[in-house]
């Protein structure tokens, strides 16, 4: 592997560093967002006991797990390939000695490094001192729970670069940039988790990757999925990450050929 | 009439650049409400599961979110300001604005303008329409008029709070991190303010008057027992007290004004 790589995942937690401010209210925003569901959820729940699988301590844990989970695994690299894209500026990538597609994998790795260390950890902290969050005690749990959550990151992001590289295909992609960050919310399970919709479209969810994002690895941390299914939850994650990288592989070779820039 | 002038001229602009990547906006005028309607996605999934929301049925609660479309999609067409401060402190172009006749933030607000936004508060008005009938509630011509005046309000009170967030820029050099803090908390204004606790609700009824925006107005046509219900006759006094403070601060923010220097 070209030791350039780590270099570029050094320089991008720099430069977020360098805007972490930002970050500070980000904590709060996402507080204020837990704060909402997990009022909204207590008055869902009423006086039952356990819905969609899940129960009223299990889902305060999850909501404040997952939006934290979303505070680590969000990036904005489709809209910076999209941008290179379009500006041109891609062209320049092309011919330089490295892979343009691993360089943004490891701008991504090195904002989530940031976005780990200075967002989530931090904001898991204030939500578990204002919320009654039941963090797992088993050591197993939390070492599934680390390792998924970098293959949520891997997901995304996966994601992320197919929806930047359409704009190959299409002049402007920014309309179908933000479709797709509502189609991740909706169907990672950040805002509702998959075993609370109805079963036709539970169905369709389980065929698609982005149940690996979020509600896979959040059910295993809540204790919802037991333990000794981690193994094969895990796998699913591993499949989809494979299963991504041949049309992000494909789209690339595809457009290589095809480079159209708008006023250059 | 000037100012009317203005507007039709800014309109005809506007049509012709977001026409030129055609379905590129079609699909994000579709995000857009697609974006919005999580939240009813979500109302419509839980309900699913349970019978009442802090004791609101689905109608109910659907109700609130379609009236809340309303007026939000009226702010969002005339109040698309989130980017005031780079594009007109930061990079200068207030000064630009301030030479011509036509009052600073008239002008703003029409550079700004999001006409899409508007179909939101179609579909809104469609929800609230469909949510009436199910509710089997009686419909009378006064009900039209006063839920426009409560419209008004309520878009009264989102200006209110936006203009003057939106003037901070005038006073300090990076307020950033306001505006998206703000945009999450309105999100609790659509839903019942009963279900929060103490706080909350006394934030959202007299600090950021978000309640205003949905729960209260709307508990008026559901003849909401408690609370909800009888906040809602003070929505208009809400909105103009709330569009009066942030008017003062705007202005008294471009009297500060003094160019970006290079």
């Amino acid at each position: 592997m070209n030791p350039a790589y780590v270099d570029i995942i050094r320089i991008r937690f720099l430069m977020m560093l360098a805007y972490r401010v930002n970050y500070y209210s980000g904590i709060i925003i996402y507080a204020i967002n837990i704060g909402a569901y997990y009022f909204l959820w207590q008055a869902i729940y009423g006086n039952q006991e356990v819905l969609g699988g899940f129960t009223i301590n299990q889902m305060t844990t999850y909501i404040a797990v997952s939006w934290m989970a979303r505070a680590f695994y969000f990036n904005n690299l489709d809209r910076e390939i999209a941008d290179e894209i379009r500006d041109g500026s891609v062209a320049i990538q092309f011919i330089r000695p490295y892979n343009y597609l691993m360089v943004k994998l490891m701008q991504g790795l090195g904002e989530g490094l940031f976005r780990l260390l200075l967002f989530m950890v931090p904001g898991m902290v204030v939500v578990c001192l204002i919320f009654p969050v039941t963090l797992p005690t088993d050591p197993t749990v939390w070492g599934w729970y680390l390792v998924m959550l970098f293959f949520s990151f891997l997901i995304n992001t996966q994601i992320n670069m197919l929806t930047g590289l359409f704009a190959f295909f299409v002049e402007n992609n920014t309309g179908l940039i933000r479709m797709k960050r509502v189609l991740v919310d909706l169907f990672s399970g950040v805002i509702i988790p998959m075993s609370f919709f109805p079963g036709w479209l539970e169905g369709i969810m389980k065929w698609l990757p982005f149940q690996a994002i979020t509600y896979l690895p959040s059910s295993v941390f809540t204790g919802r999925t037991p333990i000794s299914e981690a193994g094969a939850v895990f796998g699913l994650q591993v499949l989809w990450c494979v299963l991504l990288a041949v049309p992000i592989l494909a789209v690339w070779r595809a457009a290589r050929t095809r480079l159209f820039v708008q006023g250059g | 009439m000037f100012v009317m002038g203005l507007f039709w001229e800014y309109m005809k602009n506007y049509a012709k650049t977001r026409l030129t990547y055609r379905a590129d906006f079609w699909i994000e005028v579709l995000s857009d409400l697609l974006f919005q309607g999580l939240n009813l996605i979500f109302i419509l999934v839980v309900f699913q599961h349970t019978d009442s929301l802090g004791g609101w049925s689905q109608a109910e609660v659907v109700f609130v979110y379609g009236y809340f479309m309303i007026p939000y999609g009226i702010f969002n067409t005339f109040f698309n300001l989130w980017s005031f401060s780079e594009r007109y402190i930061v990079k200068g172009e207030m000064d630009r604005v301030l030479t011509r006749p036509a009052h600073n933030l008239v002008q703003i607000v029409l550079e700004n303008m999001d006409p899409p936004s508007l179909i939101g508060s179609f579909i809104g008005m469609i929800i609230v329409g469909i949510s009436w009938s199910q509710l089997g509630m009686p419909f009378e011509l006064l009900d039209l008029l006063i839920m426009t005046a409560l419209v008004l309000s309520s878009v009264m009170i989102y200006a209110g709070l936006y203009i003057a967030l939106t003037a901070v820029a005038f006073y300090s050099d990076s307020p950033t991190g306001i505006l998206p803090l703000m945009y999450n908390i309105q999100n609790y204004g659509r839903y019942p303010v009963g279900i929060f606790n103490k706080t909350i609700r006394f934030i959202l009824t007299w600090v950021l008057p978000f309640a205003f925006v949905g729960v209260y107005p709307a508990s008026y046509f559901l003849e909401r027992p408690g609370i909800e219900g009888s906040m809602a006759i003070l929505t208009p006094v809400v909105g103009l007290v709330f569009l009066f403070i942030g008017l003062a601060i705007w202005n008294h923010g471009v009297s500060r004004y003094r160019g970006a220097g290079s």
